[in-house]
């Protein structure tokens, strides 16, 4: 009786956990599927080279909100990645117990903080000042959501690195900046990559701080100080927009929005896979 | 306050001829521990411990888990310091030096450590070997030493065909004699082992100690082990601890033919541990 019992109840968890986990990789393929369905079917070479065509017309691309996209990715990496690879260093490695716990709390704080909320940051101290949105704001704001994963990821990957390896490399007469530098951050970089790519991959789909930080722009956008198209904020406004076309042209933007996030995270995974990995503590 | 900033190696006292376990009294010693107490915090790990190291010897540390020998082992080259809330009393000389005096990274160079368990960077083969020269800046062929050190290490003729593969790839016990050979790439004086072959076969562990037998004519070695037939084997001179106390030192055969402590011989003959 008991053990018909419990093999009833391990029946029915598997079964549940099972239909759970096909339940969620299939709500994922379903929406892949949606987007190449409806956004395949507007793609065209001209959505890849042309700007935006006029009300009106048809044709054009998004050829500056996919450069902007990029651009806006590029400048946020460069603001967000070594704040938070550097603070998760120091986390791991140097933290003091009160102080690594303040820091590692902000830092849980600021990755609840609406991205909305962090646009309105972005537009206070780098909108209002000049009177004009700009690539540096939208980028400030991607950035500075960039930081805490960065930051809490890189901070655990360097403590999964085997205390063996630390001591292995002192006991040779490195110094601990010297162990850290050649042998733990290598040790857990792959980690830390797929983490920073983990975070560019969120913040490229990130619209709400961009609409009053980078704004939009139906033209190029030469430089880093003038309002920016990017595919997030094109898909938003082609997206409310009264025109069938428009709505073609906004499928078509989030497939290729998806596919730059695809294509970035399989090249650097192929870099990656290069080289020596070490094993899990 | 000195600090060794040249590598005294020219004042390193000759063995005498020979390898076998003479009178400890006659050898010079290359350290030399002096009322050593060793504290966790507030819990006393080691007491009042007096021992020396022989030059070209192996002395061996056995006694029962938690007894304190990883503990001592790792006061001679400092690696307890990177315990949170350690603290030592008394002294420990390298070549009539205080290893307190000098600088860390210096002492860790002249006396080098094997793990328990092998610790290869995930790096290849060769910068494994390399690392110690690279972070000393070394000026000599980094080749040419790494190759030494792989011969010397007894790997080479196993690895010389795959030096740019993956450390990983070696065999368990391959893995430790290449962290024997990387230790043995900075030129130390002394080489400490905390239970080297603990996580090895029979036959990487009859390697690894045939092994043993060839280094120590060139260095002073100093080895934990939990194995007693294995400290029996290799060792010149063995310290039998207890409960933090040195409770007996003397040449190999002696301990484990005639203990002069009745714990010893009950250790030695199984009785507990």
């Amino acid at each position: 009786m008991k053990l018909r019992w419990r093999k009833f109840v391990s029946a029915t968890m598997l079964t549940l956990t099972g239909v759970c986990a096909v339940i969620s990789v299939s709500l994922l393929f379903f929406i892949l599927g949606y987007l190449v369905y409806h956004g395949g079917r507007s793609l065209s070479w001209d959505f890849f080279t042309k700007l935006p065509a006029p009300v009106g017309e048809t044709g054009g691309g998004m050829a500056n909100a996919i450069v902007g996209s990029g651009k806006l990715l590029l400048l946020a990496s460069l603001i967000g990645v070594p704040i938070g690879f550097l603070g998760g260093i120091y986390l791991a490695e140097f933290g003091g117990t009160s102080m690594a716990f303040a820091v590692r709390y902000t830092a849980d704080l600021l990755n609840g903080v609406p991205s909305i909320v962090i646009g309105i940051f972005a537009y206070t101290v780098a909108v209002l000042p000049f009177k004009h949105f700009s690539t540096v704001a939208g980028s400030l704001a991607l950035g500075v959501m960039m930081i805490p994963i960065t930051m809490r990821s890189t901070e655990e990957f360097l403590r999964a690195v085997p205390r063996t390896l630390r001591e292995g490399a002192l006991a040779l007469g490195a110094s601990k900046t010297r162990t850290i530098a050649s042998v733990v951050v290598p040790a857990a970089y792959r980690g830390i990559m797929t983490a920073v790519l983990l975070a560019l991959a969120r913040v490229a789909g990130e619209t709400a701080p961009l609409l009053f930080t980078s704004f939009n722009n139906a033209f190029w956008s030469p430089g880093w100080g003038q309002p920016a198209a990017s595919l997030p904020v094109m898909i938003f406004t082609y997206a409310i927009a009264p025109y069938d076309d428009w709505h073609r042209q906004a499928w078509a933007a989030g497939l290729v929005l998806l596919g730059l996030v695809l294509l970035i995270n399989v090249i650097s995974r192929l870099a990656l896979a290069r080289g020596i990995s070490a094993p899990r503590a | 306050m000195m600090h060794a900033a040249t590598k005294p190696t020219l004042t390193r006292p000759t063995p005498p001829a020979g390898n076998g376990p003479v009178p400890m009294t006659d050898l010079p010693k290359r350290m030399s521990v002096s009322n050593l107490n060793f504290y966790y915090g507030t819990k006393q790990a080691l007491f009042n411990i007096n021992l020396g190291v022989a030059v070209n010897r192996i002395t061996a540390l056995i006694g029962p888990s938690g007894c304190g020998k990883s503990t001592l082992l790792r006061t001679m080259n400092r690696m307890y310091e990177t315990v949170k809330n350690a603290r030592i009393e008394g002294d420990i000389t390298l070549d009539g030096t205080s290893i307190f005096e000098q600088d860390v990274t210096q002492l860790r160079r002249r006396v080098g450590m094997v793990f328990q368990r092998p610790n290869p960077f995930p790096k290849s083969i060769f910068e494994n070997v390399a690392y110690g020269l690279r972070i000393n800046g070394s000026k000599t062929s980094v080749a040419d030493a790494v190759e030494k050190s792989l011969r010397r290490a007894a790997l080479w003729d196993e690895v010389k065909d795959q030096l740019h593969k993956s450390a990983y790839e070696l065999s368990g016990g391959q893995q430790q004699r290449l962290c024997i050979a990387r230790a043995l790439a900075v030129d130390p004086e002394v080489l400490l082992l905390d239970e080297p072959c603990s996580a090895l076969d029979p036959i990487s562990t009859a390697k690894i100690e045939e092994l043993l037998f060839q280094l120590k004519e060139n260095w002073t070695i100093m080895m934990v082990t939990h194995n007693m037939q294995q400290a029996a084997r290799v060792s010149d001179f063995t310290a039998f601890l207890l409960m933090g106390q040195l409770l007996e030192f003397s040449p190999t055969a002696q301990l484990f033919t005639m203990p002069a402590d009745s714990r010893t011989e009950a250790y030695i003959t199984g009785r507990f541990g």
